[in-house]
Formats: structure tokens, C-alpha cells, sequence
């Protein structure tokens, strides 16, 4: 384990306004609304950081525009952005969106996690890492990694 | 003489220190009542006690010489003779130099000093003497806290009540409390000491008596509290504010004017100190200060306390607030922080108190003067820069504070600057009574700004001070005068420029304050001439006629008429009354006539009921002029079926129901006009005898509930008035006695096969009429006298049976109202509840069916209902009109409600034939015979809605009803044990379906805490119920309100026992629920509730989650987002209490 904060003095960045999605018009009862990018964007943005008492989008690690979803092939791929380009924090981060997705979308959903091009040392590792689901899945035996991101993802469940 | 003998015991009960202090307590009461009743004297309890009032035991001395202090202080009312005083005061004083057994002295001495006259008093040489003890013997600041403050209080208490006994003293008292209070720092004792400084410096007025030497150690004690900084938490001293020691403080510094010369300094110094609640105080602390200590010795400060000032008021100040913000044009300052406040409270007072000298220092200051190089360079609003928008506006505030002070300095203002600012304006000062303006590029907008700051302060100045001391002659106010109508001209002139949008909304803002200000100077000593005034209202009208579609300011110009209004309407009767009367109200009230297009209807009636609410006799004027379309319409409408006019009353009449009676009722006192309305709505219906066309029932419902409104207003006389009109009306109807025989049968026709709905059918002369009559009836007081009564019974039945809801609610209120006792002398045709309900469900209804012409069957209402051979749509009408009927015997708590409600369960019972089809057949089923039976059960199972609701239309408290208390409670736990008996007996789909809905419409109207007593009982019944109903989507509204109270006892903490019983049944029943499609507030709720559930006793949920997740996975793909969030978070709630292998 690294011994000291990766990022110590991360930028902190205004939290967006909550955009307020105009009110369901109750005429139609059996209208359909698809899960949509804001959507997506509402379940990760309260994501905690693992280092740091900020939410992913007060350091913009993830952006509204860095959710990419289709309803219709029930795919979605989220591509962050780590805040240094070594930081080793970029598989817990991607494991926690992850884990936040496929508890929040339904199971036919396809969940695709990508660093961001250019923005980690080891992108293609990280890549590859996060959508192997035999990894995810061994990663989410260890005890302690399961705290962590529980405790990451708290804050998102409020 | 027993008692005596206990005596010993209870002093030694007293003074023992090992006792309790209760039973301290209880023989102290115990001695003092002894002595009270004369049992005792103070002299054989002096005697008993010689041992401990001398002993040389330090503590038990000191608890006897206490029990001595206490009983006196106990014994406040009771006279004593002078010589016991003046032996116990001798004992106290001498006692004073008894430092280890002070607290009784003191508190002996206290009690002593604050006797009443009338009781016996110490004498001025005994209070001298304990002062000379006092000085002598006390070493006050190396007592405890509680000694401290007793020492304190006796001081206080000396200065204030002997003070010819002390002043005798001399230096020797000055000097003996400087050094009783140095340094002292228990807030209470604080207090105390403030007050004694304060005390001991109107003890010495003399300016070159005792205490000139000595003024400066006292000051030195007390400079050094200032400003009170004072940190103790909220859990200590709670009685004590930082407040309350200041605002002592503040007296104790203003005290005497001989602390000026070290006072004034200090507070200058704080005033520039960074703290704010410094500056604060010291700004306080000198007002208070320039007040007492008069003129002359402030005068050598004024420059500094000026420079102060200015810097404060020009730092802390903020932009003007001249957004169109209705509020703001109320009060003269805009919103401020309460350190300008203070500072400008400060300049007030200065220039009062310092007779023009501070004043001129104000004109002369170059800061001052520096504005008009501002109003120089910026002419419109936008032009401003912040800081110079700051300026402005700190420079108004300077000139509005110190112009309102005095009228001197009002006039002095006005000869200073008020010529300056019209040049800058435009208007030329040179040629008096020429009233020309000379052509300016562009408005000013800093010199109109500070224009009317100046004006404001001469109109409140005047305002406040009485009219006999307020001289006619001011300077300020003859320029005023002269210059009044230009300024109107100048004002006004600015509104088509507003409208061009060449201007800032800010300079509308001004003008209309201007005109405002101008216009609100006290009637009969106002500058400002009528003819000017009514310009000014004549100004304001057109702009609010004209230009409604500048929303904001439109809005704004009414706001400033309406302020007007109410500040003219304080002087009823004057000329500028009438004006106002005349210009602005009678113009709006004429707005209505019909030919009138200049103003949208529902800008008129907002202008109206706004200018309206100003004053009584405008309001009565406007709703003259309101009612007049109305009337007039209606006429059209009867006539001619003019569709326009319906539009057009439609908005009328919403408005006097929804604004205009409202503010009535608030007003109070607007009987006549309400019965005038009443009774014409009458008199257009009487003055046609026939309607040309059919009418809405869209403005039939307008019209009813206005009447139904007004009728409820009204007092029982008037009520009687227009009952009996519309009685008289009813007769000229079809419906008159002749035509509708007497007798008890009453002839129905069984129509078999007709369309169900008829809400939207036009009405005809004759439904019309009975509805408003119906609606009379409704809004009546219980203790109105209707009119034959058996009659109009008779009439509101036949009604109902063709369907008219609102007869049924009239026969339904008239029911409910009969259960008070009338108090009268029996009048002839008056019917009692029995009488009356007797009539209801004993008149015969005789049947003509179609086909069969001949004689029919005779029944009651009741079997009319019930009637199984032939189903009909009379059938229909026959329940909705029983339930309203059954409701007003509910309210009023009466038992035939029983057998109402009996009918219908038999109804939802017995309809359902064996041989019916089965439930989902039967609601699609298109077949007449079939649907109708199928409306009849709908009808009964609605009306235990209609039983247990809280009706808008009538039946409520708004409407006079008798409400029985706890009603919805008593009825709830008598019909369901009926409910769960008829549920478990019926056989049929159907009948279960509608038993369950009609149990759903009792138990969702019933309050949560009386469902919460016995929800063990009922929660199976509720869970099939739930199951039953959402079998589809006809009913989802009663399955949403029947989720919502198993959500309420979900979230109670009452409800956890029955639910924790019932919890594996409730999770079935909600995952159900939740794919619900018919209504997503259903799924929401559910899903809600599962998270609830989700908070019950582990154990008992733990098996239940595997099938909760998986349920809630479907959910996760809701259509609608609001469900799939919930599910989420449900999710969530269930996946944290299982194994972590779930959570995929």
C-alpha cells in the first residue's frame, strides 16, 4: 500500500446546479421515460473520492458529458477522468462506478467503464482491468475492498 | 403554646447544618407562620434564640443570625413597631462588621430597608448608620459571588431609598463605592453595579460638587466594561443577556454629564475600532449620551462624531434597493444593516440636539458637496457606477435623516439644496409661478433621487409633528408649493419614456415614489394643492389604463394608487378623499359598463379588487360597479344565450367569490351589500319567465357557488329575507304547489334505458332555479327558518330523483341542520328532525314504467334504491340522493344513518346475482341492463365516499353544518365489523370487488390515529383489499388512498406492532404493487413503503428478501424515473440487511 495521499492537493470545482427536470405532466399515466445521460449522471455524481471528503464531480472526475447511454441497447459507458495521470486510485474509482451501475440499472443493462484517453499512465491495464467481470467479481470477495467502496458509495445513496 | 415548645426544635433544626435544606425550609415557614399569627413576637424569638444570634461558634452563629434575616425578609407585610426596627437594624449594623457570619446581617439589613411606609420603616440615622458600617466594615470584592451581590443590593437599595441619609456622607460614599465596585466581574453583579453608579450620579448633580473630583476614578472603573464583550454560553447565567448589560451600562455612562470628557473620547475611539458590535455600541451609546448630556458640552465634538459617522454610514451602506419591488415603497429608507441605522439615529439626534451647528457641518463637508460632481458627470441610473450608486444613496439617507429632524433643519436642507437639485432637474427656479420646464435632455436621475429623499423627509416630518406646532409658514414647505406642480410635470414626464424602454426601471421606480411621496403629505397641511393631486391621480390612472402590458410596472403604479388610497381613506371625508373617490374609483367602477374594451376583464379586477381593499366605501363602490356586468350579463344570458357573456361572468363571478367576499368576511360589516347581491341574482331569474336557450351548467355552477357564498356570509335575518324571495321565485317555477300535489305519493317515471352521464346537459328555466334554490338551502344558518317545510321536502325529492346533486345536498344540509333544537315559540308549519325524516323515508314514490302506463308500484326511497326487479337510472339518482341524505345524518350524529347505510351494503350485497357474470366480464360489459347494475353497486359503494369526505360543496363547517366531534371515528369502528362479516360471506367476485372499494372509501378517509389502535385487526382486511381493487386500473385512486394508509401505519411507530405480526402478507402485497401500471404514484408508494419495511425487526424480514430484491430489479426498469430512483434506494436498503453475495 502507498503510504501518503497520491493527489494531495486536488482542484476542487463547483458542484453543479441540480438540474430540475420539468415536472411529469400527469395526462399520461402510461408515458415512457427512458433512462437518459442526467439520469445516469444523478446515480455517480455523489460518488465519494477514495482519498478525499469530495464527491467525483466536485473534482471532475466524471462530467455529465462523460456518460454515454443508449436505452434502447441497454448500454452505457461511463469514461472518467483521474485526477493524476499515476494515480493508483483509478481502479477503486472505476470499480466504485461499477458497482454503482449495476446496482442502480436494470440487468439487461451492458456497463462499460473507461478511463478517460490519455489521462492515466497505464490506461489500457486500467481499461482492461475494469470490465473483466471475473476481476470485478474476485475484487468484490476481498472483504476490504467491499468496505471501501461501500463507503465510497454511501454518500450516493442519500 | 405547644407550637412555642417546638420552637427550640425548629431553630435548631435550622441552624444544624447537617439537616436538608427542605427541612431547613419547613421550620423557617413553620417559625414565620408562628409569628404572622401573633403566636410568636420577635422579641421572645430574639430571647429564645440569645444563643445562636451570639455564640461564638462561627457557623452556628452565622445560620442564627441568618434565620433572624430570613424570617424578616418573610415578613415584608407585616407591621412592626419602630422601636423592634430600629433595636434589629442596630443588631444588623453592628453585625455587618461580622465577617464570618455576614450573609444573615445582609440579608437582615435588606429586609429591613425595603419595608414599606405603612408597615414601619428604619429611620434616615439608622439608614445613615448602616451606610457608615457599610463603608467601614465591608471589604466587598473579597466576598463570595452570592455575599456580593447582597452587599450590591443593599447599596442599590440605600442609594435609592435614603438617599438624603447618604448624600450626607459626602466623599466618604464616593470613595466607599469605587472600591466596593472595582473590578468587579460576575455578570449580575454587573448589573447591580451599573445601576448604582447610575444611582450615585443623580445623587450628585453638582457640576462642581462632590463628585466633579472623583468622576474620573468612577469613570475609570466603568470605561473599562466597554463595549461589553460578553461569551458566556446559552447554559450558564441564562437570565442575564449581553444586552440587558449594555443597554445598563449605556445609563450608567449617560448618567451624568460629568463623565462627557471621558466618555466621548472613549466612544470614539471604539468607533473606529474593526469590531462591529463595537462600532454598534458605540454608536448607541452616543445618541444616548448627546441626548443627556445636553449641547454645549457635545458641541466640541461634533467634528469628530460627524467624520465618524460619514466614514460608517458611507462604508456600510449599500446600493439603492430600487428594483420594482412592491414592498419597498412603503417605507422611507430602504432595508438597512443595523450599524447605519444606528449611525443615522446618531445624525438625527445630533441635529437636534446641537441647534443648526452640526447641521451646517454637514452642508459644508466636501464629501457632501462632492455629490453634485457625480450628479454632473452620470445622468441615468445605469450610467452609475456601484460606488458612486453607494454615495448616492448614503448621501440620501444623510439628507432624509437630518432633513426630518427638525423643522428648522428641514428648512435649512430645503434652502440648501432643494433650488440646486431642481436646476439639475430642469426646472427653472428663477421665474416663481411659471411652471415651465425647461426642455432637458435626459431625466437626472441622481438629483430626482435625492429630490424625493428630501421630500420624503419633509412629508414625514410634517406627519409627525402635531399639526398646532407645525407653522404654515416653513420655507421648506412654501417651496414646496411653489414648486409642486413642476415636479408632477417632471415626474410624469417620465413615464412614456419608461414605456419606450429608453429608461432603467429604476427611474420609474423614483418617479412613481415621487408622486407617491407627494401625494401622501398629511391632508390639511399638504404643499401640494388638490388641482395637483388629482393630477398626480390622474397621472397614475391613465399609465395603469393604458400600459397593462409593462407587467412589473404596471403592477407597481397600482401598488402606489393603492398605497394612496389606503393612506387618504385615514381621512374620510376630505377633500382629497373625494378626490381619490372621484378620479380612481369611480373610473375603475366604471370600467365594467359593457362597452368598456380598454382594459382586459382580468386586469380590471385585479385593479379593482386592489384599489378596493383600501377602504371600505371604495369597495362598496367597485362591487357596485362589478355587479352590474354581472347582472346585466345574466339578463343577456337568460335572454339571448349570449356566449359571450357567459365568458365574461364567468370571470366575474370567480372573482366575487374567490376575492371580493372573502375580504368581506375579513372586513366585516358587509351584510347589506352581500343580501343586495343575494336577492338580485333572485330578481333576474323572476324578471324572465322564460329561457330562450338551455343553459351551461358550467355557469350554473359559477352562479350557485357565489350565491352559495354570499348566503353563508349573511346574518340570520338577512338569510330569512332571502329564503323567502327565493321561495317566492320557486313558486312562479313548475315546481309550484299546484303542479306538485301534496299528497305523499310522488310520481316517477322509470326510465330504463338512458345515457348515464349527464353532467354537462344544459339546464333548463326550472333546474336552474331549483339548483340556486338549493344552493340557498345549503349555505342557510341551522337556526333559519325555511318555509314549508313538508313542501320543499316534497320538491328537493323529486328532484333528486331525476338526478339534480345539488337538491340532494339542500335535502342532505336541511336534515343536518333541523337536529338543533329551534328555541322559538313552535311556529305552525315548523317540522322536527323526526317529523322531517319521517317525511324522507316515508313518502311513497309511484312508478310508471314505460311500457306499462297504468298504475305502477308504490315504494319508499329506501326501496327505491333497493328496488331488484327492474334496474333503472332513476335506481342511480335514488343512492347519490340517499347518500347525501345519510351524510347530514352522520354529521349530526343521528341513528337512522344506520339504516342508510344498511341500504347500501345490501345493495352491494344482493346485486349480485349467482347467476351474474364474473367481475372482469361484468365492467366490460356493454349490455345497458348489466352496466346500469353495475352503476347502482358503483353508486352505493360511492357513497361511503360521499359519507365519509370532507365536502367543498356543502356539509362542512364554511356552510353552518352541525359536525358532531370524532363522527369519522364512531362510524369507522361500527361498520367494520359489518364490512368483515360481509366480505367473508360474499359469494361473489363482484360483491367482493365492491365491498372492498366501499371499505377502501371508510378506511382512508378515517384519521391514522384512530386506525393506528386497532390496526392489528384490520390489516388483513386492508392487504386483500388492495389485492382485490388492483386487479385494474378502474379504481386506482381508491387503491392509491388505501396505500397511503398502510404507508401511514408503515411509518407510525404505533403501527410497527401489527405490522411486524403481518409483515410477510404486507411485502407480498406491495411487491404486487409495484408493477401497478396503471398509476405510478401506486408503484412509488410501494416501493416506499418496501423501504420502510426494510426498518422491521431483522429477524422477521430476513426471509422475506431474496424475493424483495428481486422485485425490486423489475422495478429498476420502470417506465417512469421518479419509481426507478425510489427502487434504488430501496434497493439499497434491502441488499445492506442480506448476504453480500445478493447484491449482484
Amino acid at each position: 500500500m502507498v503510504s501518503g495521499l497520491i493527489n494531495a492537493n486536488p482542484v476542487v470545482y463547483q458542484k453543479k446546479e441540480r438540474r430540475a427536470r420539468n415536472a411529469p405532466c400527469d395526462s399520461d399515466e402510461y408515458a415512457v421515460e427512458p433512462i437518459d445521460q442526467l439520469e445516469i449522471f444523478d446515480h455517480i455524481r455523489d460518488i465519494k473520492d477514495p482519498e478525499h471528503p469530495y464527491s467525483l464531480e466536485e473534482l471532475k472526475v466524471i462530467t455529465e458529458d462523460a456518460v454515454e447511454v443508449d436505452d434502447g441497447l441497454s448500454y452505457v459507458r461511463v469514461t472518467f477522468t483521474p485526477t493524476v495521470e499515476h494515480c493508483s486510485m483509478a481502479t477503486i474509482i472505476g470499480l466504485c462506478l461499477r458497482v454503482k451501475l449495476m446496482r442502480s440499472l436494470p440487468s439487461r443493462y451492458k456497463v462499460d467503464i473507461r478511463v478517460a484517453p490519455g489521462s492515466h499512465a497505464t490506461e489500457a491495464a486500467v481499461n482492461k482491468q475494469l470490465n473483466d467481470k471475473e476481476r470485478v467479481a474476485a475484487a468484490l470477495e476481498n472483504p476490504n475492498l467491499l468496505d471501501m467502496v461501500d463507503e465510497c458509495l454511501a454518500p450516493s445513496y442519500s | 403554646m405547644a407550637d412555642l415548645c417546638k420552637l427550640t426544635q425548629y431553630v435548631e433544626s435550622f441552624v444544624d447544618v447537617s439537616r436538608t435544606p427542605s427541612q431547613q425550609a419547613t421550620s423557617l415557614e413553620t417559625i414565620t407562620s408562628l409569628v404572622k399569627n401573633n403566636v410568636l413576637t420577635i422579641e421572645t424569638l430574639v430571647r429564645e434564640m440569645g444563643m445562636y444570634l451570639t455564640i461564638t461558634d462561627n457557623i452556628i452563629r452565622g445560620r442564627g443570625i441568618l434565620l433572624l434575616g430570613e424570617l424578616l425578609a418573610c415578613l415584608t407585610s407585616k407591621p412592626l413597631d419602630s422601636a423592634t426596627i430600629h433595636s434589629l437594624i442596630a443588631f444588623f449594623t453592628e453585625r455587618l462588621a461580622d465577617w464570618k457570619a455576614l450573609r444573615g446581617a445582609l440579608v437582615g439589613c435588606l429586609a429591613l430597608m425595603r419595608r414599606k411606609t405603612n408597615v414601619g420603616t428604619i429611620s434616615q440615622n439608622d439608614a445613615k448608620s448602616v451606610a457608615q458600617s457599610y463603608f467601614q466594615n465591608l471589604q466587598v470584592q473579597s466576598l463570595g459571588q452570592h455575599d456580593r451581590k447582597l452587599s450590591f443590593e443593599l447599596l442599590a437599595c440605600l442609594l435609592e431609598h435614603y438617599p438624603d441619609a447618604v448624600v450626607s456622607l459626602g466623599d466618604d460614599l464616593v470613595y466607599g463605592i469605587c472600591e466596593a465596585i472595582d473590578g468587579e466581574k460576575d455578570p449580575h453583579c454587573l448589573l447591580l453595579t451599573f445601576r448604582i453608579v447610575e444611582l450615585v450620579a443623580k445623587l450628585f448633580p453638582d457640576p462642581s460638587g462632590t463628585l466633579a473630583s472623583s468622576s474620573s476614578d468612577l469613570f475609570e472603573f466603568l470605561g473599562c466594561y466597554f463595549p461589553i464583550h460578553f461569551t458566556h454560553g446559552k447554559e450558564e447565567d441564562i437570565d442575564v443577556r449581553r444586552n440587558d448589560l449594555s443597554q445598563a451600562l449605556m445609563r450608567a455612562f449617560s448618567s451624568t454629564p460629568l463623565f462627557e470628557p471621558f466618555a466621548i473620547p472613549l466612544l470614539l475611539e471604539k468607533l473606529s475600532s474593526s469590531l462591529p458590535l463595537a462600532k454598534i455600541d458605540s454608536l448607541k451609546y452616543l445618541s444616548d449620551c448627546t441626548v443627556k448630556y445636553g449641547a454645549d458640552r457635545m458641541k466640541k465634538h461634533s467634528e469628530a462624531i460627524w467624520s465618524s459617522v460619514k466614514e460608517i454610514i458611507f462604508t456600510s451602506i449599500g446600493q439603492p434597493n430600487l428594483s420594482i419591488n412592491t414592498e419597498s415603497l412603503n417605507s422611507p429608507s430602504f432595508q438597512e444593516n443595523e450599524m447605519t441605522t444606528e449611525a443615522l439615529r446618531l445624525l438625527q439626534k445630533m441635529v437636534v440636539e446641537s441647534n443648526g451647528l452640526f447641521l451646517t457641518l454637514i452642508i459644508n463637508d466636501e464629501d457632501i458637496k462632492d455629490i453634485f460632481n457625480i450628479l454632473n458627470i452620470y445622468t441615468c441610473y445605469n450610467d452609475y457606477p456601484l460606488q458612486s450608486r453607494q454615495r448616492l444613496n448614503a448621501v440620501g439617507h444623510i439628507l432624509y435623516t437630518s432633513a426630518s429632524a427638525s423643522v428648522a433643519s428641514c428648512d435649512h436642507v430645503f434652502e440648501s439644496y432643494f433650488h440646486r437639485l431642481l436646476e439639475f432637474l430642469g426646472i427653472s427656479v428663477d421665474q416663481y409661478h411659471n411652471d415651465k420646464i425647461s426642455p432637458v435632455i435626459s431625466l437626472n436621475f441622481g438629483a430626482l433621487y435625492l429630490c424625493i429623499e428630501v421630500i420624503a423627509a419633509c412629508r414625514d416630518l410634517i406627519a409627525s409633528t402635531d399639526e398646532n406646532t407645525c407653522s404654515v409658514k416653513e420655507k421648506s414647505y412654501s417651496m414646496l408649493q411653489t414648486f409642486s406642480r413642476s415636479m408632477v410635470q417632471l415626474l410624469s414626464s417620465t413615464f412614456p419614456g419608461i414605456v419606450k424602454q429608453d429608461l432603467h426601471d429604476a427611474e420609474f421606480h423614483c418617479a412613481v415614489k415621487g408622486l407617491l411621496n407627494l401625494s401622501t403629505f398629511p391632508v390639511g397641511s399638504s404643499p401640494v394643492s388638490r388641482v395637483i393631486f388629482e393630477d398626480i391621480l390622474l397621472e397614475f390612472m391613465s399609465f395603469v389604463t393604458v400600459n397593462f402590458k409593462f407587467g412589473s410596472l404596471w403592477n407597481h403604479a397600482l401598488k402606489a394608487l393603492q398605497h394612496i388610497g389606503s393612506f387618504v381613506d385615514k381621512y374620510p371625508g376630505s377633500v382629497d378623499s373625494q378626490s381619490y373617490m372621484h378620479i380612481v374609483v369611480e373610473k375603475i367602477a366604471s370600467m365594467f359598463s359593457p362597452h368598456d374594451e380598454v382594459l382586459p376583464l382580468i386586469l380590471k379586477l385585479e385593479m379593482a379588487v386592489d384599489i378596493g381593499r383600501t377602504g371600505r366605501s371604495y369597495m362598496l363602490k367597485i362591487v357596485g360597479g362589478i355587479e352590474e356586468p354581472i347582472f346585466y350579463n345574466l339578463s343577456e344570458v337568460y335572454a339571448y344565450g349570449n356566449s359571450k357573456s357567459v365568458e365574461i361572468l364567468l370571470t366575474l363571478l370567480d372573482c366575487y367569490s374567490t376575492k371580493i367576499l372573502p375580504w368581506f368576511d375579513e372586513a366585516g360589516d358587509f351584510e347589506e351589500v352581500i343580501l343586495r347581491f343575494a336577492l338580485n341574482i333572485w330578481d333576474q331569474i323572476e324578471k324572465c319567465s322564460t329561457f330562450n336557450t338551455l343553459m351551461d351548467k358550467v355557469l350554473l355552477d359559477a352562479t350557485m357557488m357565489a350565491l352559495k357564498l354570499s348566503v353563508r356570509s349573511c346574518s340570520k335575518e338577512s338569510q330569512n329575507i332571502i329564503v323567502q324571495k327565493a321561495f317566492n321565485v320557486l313558486l312562479t317555477s313548475s315546481f309550484s304547489p299546484s303542479k306538485v300535489a301534496l299528497s305523499t305519493t310522488i310520481p316517477v317515471q322509470m326510465e330504463g334505458l338512458q345515457i348515464l352521464q349527464q353532467k354537462d346537459n344544459p339546464t333548463s328555466r326550472d333546474e336552474w332555479i331549483l339548483s340556486l334554490f338549493a344552493s340557498v338551502i345549503i349555505a342557510l344558518r341551522p337556526q333559519v327558518h325555511v318555509p314549508d317545510v313538508r313542501l320543499i321536502i316534497h320538491l328537493l325529492m323529486l328532484s333528486i330523483t331525476r338526478g339534480c346533486v345539488p337538491a340532494a345536498q339542500a335535502l342532505g344540509s336541511m336534515i343536518n341542520k333541523l337536529s338543533v333544537k329551534s328555541d322559538k315559540v313552535e311556529v305552525s308549519s315548523y317540522v322536527s328532525l323526526e317529523e322531517a325524516i319521517d317525511i324522507i323515508f316515508k313518502t311513497e314514490f309511484r312508478c310508471f314504467h314505460n311500457e306499462n302506463t297504468g298504475n305502477g308500484s308504490v315504494m319508499f326511497l329506501t326501496e327505491l334504491c333497493s328496488s331488484i326487479e327492474k334496474t333503472s337510472l332513476l335506481q342511480v339518482h335514488a343512492v347519490v340522493g340517499l347518500s347525501w341524505i345519510g351524510k347530514g345524518l352522520l354529521l349530526c350524529g343521528h341513528d337512522k344513518v344506520r339504516d342508510v347505510t344498511m341500504v347500501f351494503l345490501q345493495l352491494l350485497v344482493s346485486k349480485s346475482r349467482t347467476d351474474g357474470p364474473p367481475l372482469q366480464q361484468f365492467i366490460l360489459e356493454k349490455d345497458n341492463e348489466t352496466s346500469l347494475d353495475f352503476a347502482v353497486m358503483k353508486g352505493a359503494a360511492e357513497a361511503f365516499h360521499i359519507l365519509m369526505s370532507d365536502s367543498e360543496a356543502c356539509l362542512n363547517r364554511k356552510f353552518h353544518a352541525i359536525v358532531r366531534p370524532l363522527y369519522k371515528q364512531r362510524f369507522f369502528s361500527t361498520m367494520m365489523p359489518i364490512f368483515q362479516t360481509l366480505v367473508s360471506k360474499s359469494d361473489t367476485s363482484l360483491s367482493r370487488y365492491m365491498l372492498y372499494q366501499a371499505y377502501a372509501h371508510v378506511i382512508s378517509d378515517t384519521p391514522l390515529t384512530a386506525l393506528l389502535t386497532d390496526a392489528k385487526k384490520f390489516i388483513p382486511m386492508l392487504l386483500d383489499g388492495l389485492l382485490t381493487l388492483s386487479v385494474n386500473g378502474i379504481n386506482k385512486d381508491v387503491v392509491y388512498s388505501l396505500l397511503l394508509v398502510l404507508s401511514g401505519i408503515l411509518m407510525d411507530k404505533n403501527g410497527q406492532e401489527a405490522v411486524t405480526e403481518n409483515a410477510h402478507k404486507i411485502v407480498d402485497c406491495l411487491a404486487g404493487l409495484t408493477d401497478f401500471s396503471h398509476m405510478m404514484l401506486v408503484r412509488e408508494t410501494a416501493i416506499q413503503c418496501l423501504v420502510a419495511v426494510s426498518e422491521l425487526p431483522h429477524a422477521r424480514i430476513y426471509p422475506m428478501r431474496r424475493q424483495v430484491l428481486h422485485t425490486i430489479s423489475k422495478a429498476l426498469d420502470d417506465p417512469k424515473r421518479a419509481v426507478r430512483q425510489e427502487a434504488v434506494r430501496c434497493r439499497q436498503a434491502w441488499a445492506s440487511i442480506a448476504s453480500r453475495s445478493l447484491h449482484f
